[in-house]
């Protein structure tokens, strides 16, 4: 659904993509790990179109993305940008506005379902909640692909864990592609298909998640430590 | 999140053992409804896609059936249940007595031995 080709995104000199191939099938839970500063951040964004490449080819359903499929494609930064004095409420009917494929039943669902507080301002919120809000505004858009940038970064266990089972109830694998990159692998492992490991702005790896453990008879972090340590020993890289 | 998974084997895999062996020890009845895919994901905390393959491997198994519309069910076929119970205890067995071998002991020392825990323990 998503084709990469060679793709390189260089800041200034430093090649924050250095020749990426990947193909990204429709339905499937991808997991996007590796150390910080392997690309991680650069290539979801150059999937949602947020950042130009400088060269090679990146397409979606055959035509090369720009900052229009945005309609198609959710992206959730890492960082979060929410008006302090807008209530959980009102960023929700924000979004509605801003994006046509906002569903603000589905968003006040989702926001019961994590437990978040509809009245309260965002200023007022934990980090936790924010953090909840954030994938709640994210996943309430019915959008084709995901994109989320380090959903369970510097949360606690119990907003992990709601946002896990929030992500497993209101997506439809099936129907839409989420892709996210984490570090907390061995948390995260049961929610995907398939994992991608990147190093230096390349991808040096990408396996099935059932595959690793079939093959391999480990789980993906011990089969990603094996990578990091004898690179030449793993399986052809199958990208 | 939801269920502590062992490493080194797929996840699906030890999803269906799970389902098994509720089926076996009574938690789940003959004739049962199971949950839906996506209730039942969210409770493991796996992606739908697994629970989505464990079921259709159930069913593939005939310890399930799917009713349109309505959901799948643990069989209601008593034989087949019977059988899957026969099956697993001759599976847990031989691994039993597999990893016993591993340290030396002979067959007669091990029945000698289960044989004590069976009478102490009634």
């Amino acid at each position: 659904m998503i084709e990469l080709n060679q793709v390189v995104k260089k800041y200034g000199a430093k090649r924050a993509l250095n020749g990426v191939t990947l193909s990204i099938p429709k339905g499937k839970v991808i997991g996007l790990v590796g150390e910080n500063g392997s690309g991680k951040s650069t290539l979801l964004k150059v999937l949602a179109g947020l950042s130009s490449i400088s060269t090679g080819s990146v397409t979606y359903r055959g035509t090369s993305i720009t900052r229009t499929i945005a309609t198609d494609l959710a992206y959730m930064s890492d960082t979060d940008l929410f008006y302090p004095y807008f209530t959980v409420r009102e960023l929700m009917e924000f979004y509605d506005s801003q994006f046509a494929d906002f569903d603000l039943i589905k968003a006040k669902e989702l926001a019961d379902f994590l437990k978040v507080p509809h009245e309260a301002k965002m200023k007022s919120l934990s980090k936790g909640n924010r953090g909840r809000v954030k994938i709640a505004v994210t996943l309430a858009r019915e959008a084709k692909i995901y994109l989320l940038d380090e959903p369970f970064s510097g949360l606690d266990p119990m907003v992990r864990d709601d946002i896990a089972k929030g992500l497993i109830r209101f997506t439809n694998p099936e129907e839409q592609t989420i892709i996210m990159s984490t570090h907390e692998i061995r948390e995260v492992e049961p929610l995907l298909d398939e994992i991608i490991v990147m190093r230096g702005g390349q991808i040096i790896a990408h396996e099935t998640i059932d595959e690793i453990r079939d093959f391999y008879g480990v789980d993906a972090t011990s089969w990603m430590v094996s990578l990091f340590k004898e690179p030449q020993q793993g399986k052809e890289i199958n990208v | 999140m939801g269920i502590d998974f062992l490493p080194d084997k797929p996840i699906y895999q030890q999803l269906i053992d799970r389902i098994l062996g509720d089926i076996l020890n009574g938690t789940l009845t003959v004739g049962e409804k199971l949950p839906s895919v996506r209730e039942y994901a969210v409770e493991a905390g796996v992606n739908a896609n697994t629970m989505q393959r464990v079921y259709k491997e159930l069913e593939q198994m005939e310890i399930t059936e799917t009713r349109r519309g309505q959901g799948s069910f643990v069989t209601e076929d008593e034989q087949k249940i019977a059988a899957l119970r026969n099956d697993m205890k001759e599976q847990l067995v031989r691994t039993f007595l597999q990893s016993v071998a591993a340290f030396g002991f002979t067959k007669d020392e091990i029945v000698e031995c289960l044989k004590d825990w069976g009478e102490s323990n009634d």
